[in-house]
Formats: C-alpha cells, structure tokens, sequence
C-alpha cells in the first residue's frame, strides 16, 4: 500500500469510527427513554473513559473488538495474570492467594469480596501494589514503537540500493532534513548537533505518531497521559543537564557581564530555570494534547445532546474542522517539543558569550 | 496539581521510559545513522557534482576564449603568410624582370659586337677577295694585253679606273 493510500484511509477511520463508536456506545442506552441528564453524565463519563489509561485494549467495546492485556503487580512477590479476570474492573481478581480489584482505575489489594473502605477526600485505604502492568497505552507504545522502528529501518535499507529511498523513505525523508536544518542546525549549530541527532528525530517522531495515534478511534491517548510526557522531559532535562560545558554552568551560579548582587540574585533564578524548563515542555504537551482530546470528544458528544439536525450538522462541521486543526496540533506539538529540547541542547554547549 | 499527580501512574512511566529507550537505542544504530549518512553523503555528492558543473563550465568559458585568441591569432599569421608571399612575389616578379632585362641588354650588346666581328670579317674577306680578284684581273690582262704595250697600257688605266671601290 502507498503513502497516499495509508494516509486516505488513517482519514477515513478518523472522521467515521468515532461516530459509530460513539453511537453504539450510546445507543444500548438510547432505546429505552433517556433524560437529557443522563447523556450529559453519559459524554462526560464517555470522555473521562477516553482519557484514561484502561487495562485492556478495546478498540470497539460494542461489537466485542477488546483484548485482554497482562496484568503485573509486585505485592510480596511478582503476580502476573490477565485483566480478562477483572471482567472490566466489575469483579474481583484472585492471583497467589491476594485478591485485586480495580476502583477509580487503580488497582487495589482487598479480600475476597473486594470491600474498599474509603479514607480522607475519598482515598481508599487499601494497600496499593506496584503496578507494572501492560496497559493499553503501554501496548500503544509498543505498537507505535515497532511501528516507527519498521518503517524507519525499511526507509533506512533502501539507502542501499541508491541515494534515492523508497515511498515510504520519500515521505519520511523531508521530515528528517526538517529536524537537522530547521530544528537541530538553527538551536544547536553545526559543530555539535550530530550527537543530539538521535534522540531529537526519535523524541519528534515518537510524539508526532503518538498524537496522531490518539486521533484515531482506537482512543490511545498516550502523549496525553502525564506519566509519558515526564519521562519524555525528564531525559531531555539529564541530556542537557549532562552535555552542559563550563560556560552554561557559568551563565546559571555566575552570569558574566552583570554586577555582583545581581549574580547572586540570579542563580537561584536561572538554578529553578534548570527544573522548570524540562516541567514546562512536560506540562505543555500534555495539557495540549488533553485539551485537544477533550475538546473533539466534547463536540462529539454534543452531536448526541441535540436533537435538531440543524445543530447537528453545525456541530458535525466543527468536528470535522477540529479534527484537522487537531492534525495540526499533533505535528505542531511533536515540532515545539523537539524544537524547545533543541534549544536547551543548544544552550547546554553553546561556546560563545554571544547569545543573550 | 494534586488530581495530576493521582493520575501520574510509577508503571507507565517506567514501561515508557524502557520502551523510549529501547526504541531511542534501535532507531540511532539503525536507522538515524544510516539515514543521515545517506543524506550527508547525498548533499556531498550533489555539491560536488554543482562544483565540478560549475569548474566545467569556466573550463569551457576559458577555453572558449583560448579558441578564440587562438582563432586571431591565426588570423594574423595567414595575413601575414599572404602579405609576406604577396612581397615575395613581387620582389621576385621585379627582380625576373631587372634579370631579364639586364640579360636582354647583355644579349643585345654581344650581338651588336658579334654582328660588328662578323662584319669586319666580312669586309676583310671582301678586300682580300677583291685583291685577289684584282690580282686574277691583273694576271688575266696582263696575259692578253701583254702583248702590245699600247694595249697594257689601256688595260690597266681602265683597271684601275675601275678598281676605285673601296
């Protein structure tokens, strides 16, 4: 299948499968007399459902599309079995004597009634064990990881046979000379960018398919999920922290060409500018990417609480104008991450008093 | 701030950071280097393939020139092969000429001496011719008019009347 193709039908899925999905969500509900209370609750728990990580991988929970996935836990030992014993987080699962269940998408250690006492502000009490569990969006990884991998490596062989690369390499290649000349080149410059390299393509990439990946109906929301875009900004923050030449630590405890008391005033100043760096690039991806989902799947649910066509279509329209706004986002959100990383990189070994 | 850290799971965060690591350490062996060097190696070579057009092509310009230079000047030297065998004709057509002339002359003036020589000879011949002549003249009077003195007498006043031509 050619790009062209690939890219019609990602599309294609996009706009149709989250309707049906929807509407087959709601539909069991809608034959009998709704109030329009209960669809509101309904979209909002159906949005929330979106947001979170859930231990089993459904792509169309209506026509019975679900996989189970494995459920890790170390609890005084390792357990290991799969999330169909759970039954959707209704009952509870049993593993080496220890019985689980699942409240507020946490798992939990109880008896065999699966009974949770309710602490402070609605905290439950029970013993939480260390949850390595393949979730869904730990599968998504997974998946967009091999996905990125394949490709990369098929574009990466037809180099080859000649200095042109094959379809897949003509589309992604523009993409990579994006990164070097309009990212990696302008914030790091010439002499030091070729180590920085890798983990840029790999980090705009990885985000840039990810986005795209929570845009399709299968709902992996992964870069929305605050736990990834941590991990992402934590190893941008130990790689430029670690690159970081004599002259980036004098511009934080000792800024040159500034008078005393205002050095001393601006270290603490430009020590946290360290930490919040990292925290910004964390926090802005996944508020972006939370926003832009909660957005298309509020506008989505919109379409079911109004029962005139005219405001159905209207709504229908935004939809499908945020959608591709939201295709934007995706890359545009891949490209401020990568660009930001690129510039603190940039920061970290820049030479010259020549940047202020 | 709190609702984000409730949401903050240890287990994705330690299955992405693993798997981003993995992925990182696989795409740079595997793909990002061999990528990049395809690409630098490609730009390096259309650079050089621009330059060596680029070196060409003042090859050509300056060659081009050469020719042309080389064109006049050749120009130059056939004109002055024609001028100078133009010259050379014309001193040696003239220098014919003076020869010719000077021959002719030369011819001519020997001619004029030879018909002169031949001319005296001639006159000799003639004088002795006429002596001897003379001479057979005198014998042959001498011979029938010896006879009468009267006679010998006449004979030879009439003779030498006669014999007055030179």
């Amino acid at each position: 299948m050619t790009g062209k193709k690939i890219l019609f039908s990602l599309f294609f899925a996009l706009f149709i499968v989250p309707f049906s999905a929807i509407a087959a969500e709601s539909s069991h509900s809608n034959d009998s007399t709704v109030s329009e209370d209960n669809t509101k609750s309904e979209i909002k728990a159906y949005i929330n459902h979106h947001l979170e990580d859930s231990y089993d991988f459904s792509i169309w929970h209506a026509a019975g599309l679900e996989f189970p996935l494995p459920i890790i836990l170390i609890d005084e030992g390792l357990h290991v079995f799969s999330s169909s014993k759970f039954h959707h987080g209704e009952t509870v699962a049993e593993s080496n004597g220890k019985y689980y269940k699942i409240h507020n998408n946490k798992i939990y250690r109880t008896d065999a009634e699966g009974t949770i006492t309710m602490g402070e502000y609605y905290h439950p009490t029970q013993v939480k064990p260390l949850n390595f569990s393949i979730t869904k969006n730990v599968a998504s990884i997974i998946i967009f990881g091999l996905i990125i991998f394949l490709l990369f490596r098929s574009f990466a062989k037809s180099y080859k046979k000649g200095p042109i690369p094959n379809k897949i390499g003509r589309f992604l290649e523009p993409l990579v000379i994006f990164v070097r000349d309009e990212i990696a080149i302008p914030n790091i410059g010439k002499k030091h960018y070729r180590k920085f390299m890798g983990y840029l393509l790999t980090v705009f990439f990885f985000i840039w398919f990810l986005n795209l990946g929570g845009m399709t109906p299968f709902g992996i929301g992964v870069t929305n999920n605050i736990a990834v875009t941590f991990c992402l900004a934590i190893i941008t923050f130990i790689i430029t922290t670690f690159s970081g030449n004599k002259n980036y630590w004098g511009h934080i405890f000792w800024m040159p060409g500034v008078p005393v008391p205002m050095k001393i005033i601006l270290a603490p100043i430009e020590l946290l500018g360290i930490f919040i760096k990292p925290f910004a690039l964390m926090i802005r991806l996944f508020a972006n990417m939370t926003a832009g989902h909660v957005v298309m799947m509020s506008l989505i649910g919109l379409l079911y609480v109004f029962t005139n066509w005219f405001a159905r279509g209207a709504f229908l329209g935004l939809t499908l104008f945020l959608s591709i706004i939201e295709l934007l986002v995706a890359f545009l959100q891949a490209y401020i991450f990568t660009m930001l990383t690129a510039l603190y990189f940039g920061g970290a070994v820049a030479e010259h008093d020549d940047h202020h | 701030m709190e609702k984000l850290l409730d949401k903050f799971e240890i287990g994705l965060f330690f299955w992405q950071t693993f798997l981003f690591l993995v992925l990182l350490f696989l795409l740079r062996k595997y793909a990002w280097k061999p990528i990049l060097n395809s690409v630098i190696n490609r730009e390096e070579s259309i650079r050089e393939g621009l330059e060596s057009a680029e070196k060409a092509k003042e090859q050509m310009r300056q060659l081009k020139e050469d020719n042309k230079v080389l064109l006049a000047e050749a120009r130059m030297e056939r004109e002055q092969i024609v001028k100078e065998a133009r010259e050379a004709k014309d001193k040696m057509i003239s220098e014919a000429k003076d020869k010719a002339k000077e021959e002719g002359a030369k011819m001519i003036e020997a001619a004029k001496a030879a018909i002169q020589a031949e001319r005296n000879a001639a006159v000799n011949e003639l004088k002795s011719q006429v002596a001897e002549l003379s001479i057979e003249i005198a014998e042959k009077i001498i011979k029938s008019e010896v006879s009468s003195d009267a006679k010998q007498q006449e004979i030879i006043s009439a003779a030498m009347k006669n014999a007055n031509l030179n």
